[in-house]
């Protein structure tokens, strides 16, 4: 099937804004899903609040665009009664992180079958560019005039220790390397976190003098290197880009199943 | 479990007519005083092959409980006060994008922590307006072990049939209360069952598109037809918009399907209101002491009455209008600062003669607390 099956082309254009992220990562997740070869039907996307949030819109999938920061809540109900399903819950920074930090460290400690892909562009954008938990220290903000003096979480580093089982992170510059790892983290047999650095021109890279998005993709490429990777021994500085983690651990469903075998004295 | 006399708390009572009525899910946070719900949902969901989650908090477990529903099954949780706020969010979801779903609210004292392990009966309001922006909603309350397990299998029915969350209130001292229970049989209270589409594969469906009846057939995600669902502002394929008669349409059908309705889920029973000429209107644990009072005075030849309110939401005016007409003096017996005496007031013809009596220290109120109400409204003291 090709990818332009996958989406609802009646709502193109989609509502981002020229030079935004999102939707290369939505280029992506097509791409991986084609290449799996998966059938459509069988495809959940459960989204937040945000301009992340709309990526549910544009696919051929079950779509559902739940609240701000709940969208993991919502696709663990919908996945522990139909296990059969593959959900994938595409977040924004805040999103995940801010409002919905505790949902996303819980769906990582229960190790449930799901992909949850933060599109990380460290501002809320929809909003008008206030500082987000992914911001970082100094940056500009609407609510940061003066400067930002919240410290940023390191979405890689939080998903590892809270139990994920697949933890991965790359940026819109390297499209085939997100495919790829959008491909690994839904075939994954547990919950699997991709950290997609996703540049926003609009609120973040003017307030912050990144430039525009060729620019703020260019310092994807330079600002970020392949975990272990002689550009990274050399610049250790640099954002590190791969697969952090990936193991295997009993997964949620089926072990509700053995739950469900003891409770009838199967 | 059918065909057997228990003696078991209302808390599992409520639990037995979930699977009762066929919940497939559920999913909750500790919470005093209804925690025993979960415990006994933890028990009883996987023998039944249902599914029973903890979640971090309140929270999540109401959108989880969502976005079961939309899979297609019969799902709950149970809380509250303070875990029914945090479900404030997600329930106005529930009622915007028309996703069946219970959420039981067992009573304590408010506000905030208020009295974990204390009767309340405060959150009456919070039930109806908690959640932001207007919107209809359905509550239903008892007071004993058989309107107990009867009006959770009505919440399950009000909630398949108008596509709603439906709010099942009770509170500490039922929840909590020992009493004999005899379980119906299968078959005994009609069940209500999930309206699928009968639109096949291949052809347009439109979630959103109210049939003649009012009525919308949902289809289960996963199943053939991929369509969205959004707490936004929705057309009929559920594609949001926020064009102002697609909008108004919709705000419109959902305060209509209840409103238009309301008498189809009015619960409620009546003792001793044929000849009287005072009346009580209550509900939940205070009905049994107002029942208690009504039929102590009754062997003394007063010509007393009670209206026990199952609903409270949407508030069956006319039948409280009706009840109350020519009456002496109308008594309410709630425990809370008067949240149904003033939708009573509201109803009357009369609402001079409409009095609240109340207790608000997170004890059960007496029988003797009403008499002595009673007492000051005849001008008698106390």
């Amino acid at each position: 099937m090709p990818a332009r099956d996958y989406i609802r082309e009646r709502f193109f254009p989609h509502m981002w804004c020229p030079g935004c992220g999102h939707g290369i990562v939505l280029n992506a997740l097509l791409r991986a899903v084609e290449a799996l070869g998966l059938d459509k039907k069988n495809f959940v996307m459960v989204s937040g609040i945000g301009c992340s949030a709309r990526i549910s819109g544009y696919v051929d999938f079950h779509s559902m665009h739940t609240l701000h920061g709940r969208a993991l809540a919502f696709a663990t109900g919908i996945k522990i009664s139909k296990p059969e399903l593959n959900v994938i819950v595409p977040m924004g920074d805040g999103d995940a992180m801010a409002i919905g930090g505790n949902h996303f460290i819980h769906a990582a400690r229960r190790n449930i079958e799901m992909t949850a892909i933060v599109m990380n562009n460290r501002i809320y954008g929809m909003t008008g560019g206030q500082f987000s938990p992914l911001s970082g220290y100094g940056t500009m903000g609407t609510t940061a005039p003066y400067g930002n003096i919240d410290h940023g979480f390191n979405t890689v580093d939080l998903a590892s220790s809270a139990g994920a089982t697949f933890v991965a992170r790359t940026t819109t510059y390297h499209a085939r390397e997100l495919a790829d790892f959008i491909g690994q983290a839904i075939s994954h047999p547990g919950f699997s976190v991709l950290e997609v650095l996703s540049q926003c021109p609009t609120q973040f890279g003017r307030r912050n003098k990144a430039g525009d998005a060729p620019e703020m993709l260019e310092s994807y490429r330079t600002g970020t290197a392949r975990i272990d990777s002689k550009k990274k021994r050399e610049n250790p500085d640099l954002i590190e880009r791969g697969i952090f983690v990936q193991k295997e651990l009993p997964e949620y469903c089926r072990e509700y199943e053995r739950i469900i075998s003891k409770a009838r004295g199967e | 479990m059918s065909d057997a006399v228990k003696f078991i708390q209302g808390n599992v009572v409520c639990a037995e007519a979930a699977v009762y009525a066929g919940v497939g899910m559920f999913a909750g946070y500790p919470i005093t005083p209804s925690t025993e719900i979960a415990e006994h949902m933890s028990v009883r969901l996987p023998q039944v092959g249902g599914k029973f989650l903890q979640m971090e908090d309140e929270i999540s477990s109401l959108c989880a409980v969502i976005g079961a529903s939309l899979t297609g099954h019969k799902t709950m949780t149970a809380t509250s006060g303070p875990g029914f706020s945090l479900m404030q969010e997600a329930l106005g979801y529930a009622v915007m994008t028309e996703i069946p779903c219970v959420i039981v609210d067992v009573m304590r004292g408010g506000p905030s922590t208020g009295l974990p392990t204390h009767v309340g009966q405060g959150d009456v309001m919070q039930a109806r307006y908690g959640t932001h922006g207007d919107h209809a909603i359905i509550a239903v309350t008892a007071s004993n072990h058989a309107d107990i397990f009867r009006m959770t299998v009505e919440a399950f029915n009000f909630a398949e049939t108008y596509r709603t969350p439906v709010i099942l209130l009770l509170d500490e001292v039922i929840g909590h209360l020992r009493e004999k229970i005899r379980i119906p049989e299968p078959g005994e209270i009609p069940l209500v069952g999930r309206l699928r589409t009968a639109v096949e594969h291949g052809v347009d469906y439109h979630p959103y598109l109210p049939r003649e009846d009012g009525r919308l057939p949902m289809s289960d995600f996963g199943d053939v037809h991929r369509y969205n669902v959004t707490g936004l502002y929705h057309d009929m394929w559920g594609f949001p918009t926020e064009k102002p008669e697609v909008v108004y349409g919709l705000i419109r059908h959902l305060v209509d399907k209840i409103d238009h309705n309301s008498e189809k889920m009015t619960r409620f029973r009546k003792y001793h209101t044929k000849d009287a000429e005072t009346l009580f209107i209550s509900y939940g644990a205070a009905a049994r002491s107002a029942l208690h009072l009504v039929e102590n005075r009754r062997k003394r030849g007063e010509r007393i009455g009670l209206l026990e309110l199952n609903t409270l939401w949407p508030f069956p005016a006319d039948i409280v209008r009706e009840a109350c007409r020519d009456m002496n003096f109308v008594l309410v017996v709630e425990m809370n600062m008067g949240q149904i005496t003033r939708e009573v007031k509201l109803a009357v013809e009369d609402p001079r003669k409409v009095y609240l009596a109340n207790r608000v220290d997170g004890e059960l109120i007496t029988p003797m607390d009403i008499q002595n109400i009673v007492r000051l409204i005849q001008g008698r003291g106390v």
